[in-house]
């Protein structure tokens, strides 16, 4: 039987890491997500974990002893956040080029300048373009669900990428939940052990991994990778659906919410989503045809979804905890790519929000709501809306 | 003249190397370095003076690379395949017996 326990979004990746046996964890502490290999040391303490847990100085290191143990052909997990993942960036290139489905959670946390722990995508976002899977996850339930199905995704031999699952610092990281665990049994049949055919380090077979691409052979190299984060568009369904008939929980690529009537549906990621659905409920009864829509995978951005859902709208709003400066928020561009070839397409509106920890409110929703209602009748105003400011001290 | 000690493993990976890509650029043949002629990369190339050489072995001893080997009477042969011209040879040989001459194609 699955075990209920009250957690912290932080223990249920661990928890997560735990079910899913690795058998190397090299990780660095960094608020929020210091709870997930503090955790895991844990486990492996107690003999509840049979891995090497590699204490390192810093997360370069971490994601680099990473490589090296996926290289060596065995599963391995991390964890960080924020200025932890930014110090990984070099790594996650190599990670994804070497074709090494490492699997990393993330409590999604702003970036420095100026300091701050809370809140925001812009850690994830900002490695968006590594060749790393991207999974956010909109409670702690998910963030479990979704570190087993990053697992499985990453190691299919039809992707052989590696994979991240985000989920917001504090708002899930330290905040607690009931999560079902499932049972080990089920976890090991779905998971099976990782035996990668294709990068490993066996004297009696050598052979070289990291090698030096000329131009003659580099283009190729990534285009391979590209082929891979394409192929990951169909596992990602497969896994879903095998995860659903194991466990019980359904994952979509997105997630739509009292879209079928919607004249405008309001897109976001992450925990954010669970606010939206109130708000729609709360829209609904006051009469409003409004709907929303969860993307919970980013990498491969889900194009084919977003297409579908743009046909039942006349407004796509996009609120991100998240921006590019000088060019908008980063899902904008991913939905705007998706219909910017479509002979019909709604109005797509950028409002950037919540960043840095701070509370996304019902008023918020609403300013951004009217904005959304507004465009639809007189047009669009402005490229990027941000929302929340306080304008009083700027 | 001797052959060079790369011959077979030239033969080997020859044989075995295709040139698909594999996920993660993985060498999967042993060696397969060997196929890769660095010679191409000189543009100054060792000259050999038999008639000066002592057969102290200096210059098989210093050559990174390694391309010179030795014949049956333990004379020096370059394997310009793989020699990038570095010169080391040339500064080691006592009795200059080896010179650097520009590469001309």
């Amino acid at each position: 039987m699955p075990m209920r326990k009250v957690m912290k979004g932080n223990e249920a990746a661990a928890w997560a890491a735990k079910l899913a046996k690795p058998k190397v964890i090299a990780a660095f502490p960094i608020t929020p997500s210091t709870l997930v290999p503090e955790k895991i040391s844990e486990f492996v303490a107690n003999g509840e974990l049979d891995a090497e847990f590699i204490k390192v100085e810093s997360e370069h290191s971490a994601i680099s002893a990473c490589v090296g143990a996926s290289a060596a052909g065995v599963r391995a997990f991390t964890a960080t956040a924020s200025q932890g993942l930014a110090l990984m960036h070099e790594i996650l290139f190599i990670a994804a080029g070497m074709r090494l489905p490492i699997v990393m959670a993330i409590g999604n946390r702003a970036l420095s300048a100026p300091i701050n722990i809370w809140n925001d995508w812009q850690d994830t976002i900002s490695e968006r373009d590594t060749g790393w899977i991207q999974f956010y996850a909109e409670n702690n339930q998910e963030a479990l669900d979704l570190i087993l199905i990053a697992f499985k995704v990453a190691e299919d031999e039809r992707v052989l990428l590696p994979a991240m699952t985000g989920f917001d610092a504090f708002i899930l990281t330290h905040t607690v939940e009931p999560v079902e665990i499932p049972d080990q049994e089920l976890v090991d049949e779905f998971l099976g052990e990782y035996k990668p055919k294709h990068a490993y380090l066996d004297p009696k077979r050598p052979i070289t991994q990291g090698t030096l691409g000329f131009p003659a052979h580099y283009m190729e190299a990534r285009y391979k990778v590209w082929e891979a984060m394409e192929n990951a568009r169909q596992v990602i369904k497969e896994v879903f659906e095998e995860f659903e008939k194991k466990f019980g929980r359904k994952y979509q690529m997105v997630e739509e919410y009292k879209t079928d009537d919607a004249e405008i549906v309001m897109i976001t990621m992450g925990s954010l989503a669970g606010t939206l659905k109130e708000f729609v409920d709360k829209k609904r009864e006051e009469g409003v045809k409004v709907g929303a829509a969860k993307i919970t995978v980013y990498r491969p951005f889900p194009i084919e979804e977003i297409r579908a859902l743009a046909k039942k709208a006349k407004v796509l709003a996009i609120l991100e905890k998240d921006i590019s400066f000088g060019s908008g928020g980063a899902v904008f561009a991913d939905v705007a790519r998706s219909l910017i070839n479509e002979k019909e397409k709604p109005i797509v509106l950028d409002f950037i929000i919540g960043l840095g920890g701070r509370d996304v409110t019902f008023g918020q929703l609403e300013e951004a709501l009217s904005i959304a209602e507004k465009a639809m009748k007189e047009g669009v105003e402005e490229e990027v809306y941000w929302i929340g400011l306080r304008k009083e001290i700027l | 003249m001797a052959e060079s000690p790369f011959k077979a493993d030239i033969e080997r990976v020859e044989k075995e190397l295709t040139e698909k890509m594999t996920p993660g650029a993985i060498a999967y043949i042993p060696g397969s370095s060997v196929i890769n002629k660095t010679g191409s990369w000189r543009v100054f190339k060792p000259e050999f003076n038999k008639d000066k050489c002592i057969r102290c072995f200096l210059c098989y001893t210093y050559c990174p690379e390694p391309a010179i080997y030795l014949d049956e009477e333990n004379y020096p042969v370059f394997d310009y395949d793989y020699c990038k011209g570095c010169g080391i040879c040339a500064n080691e040989c006592p009795t200059k017996a080896i010179t650097m001459v520009r590469e001309v194609k």
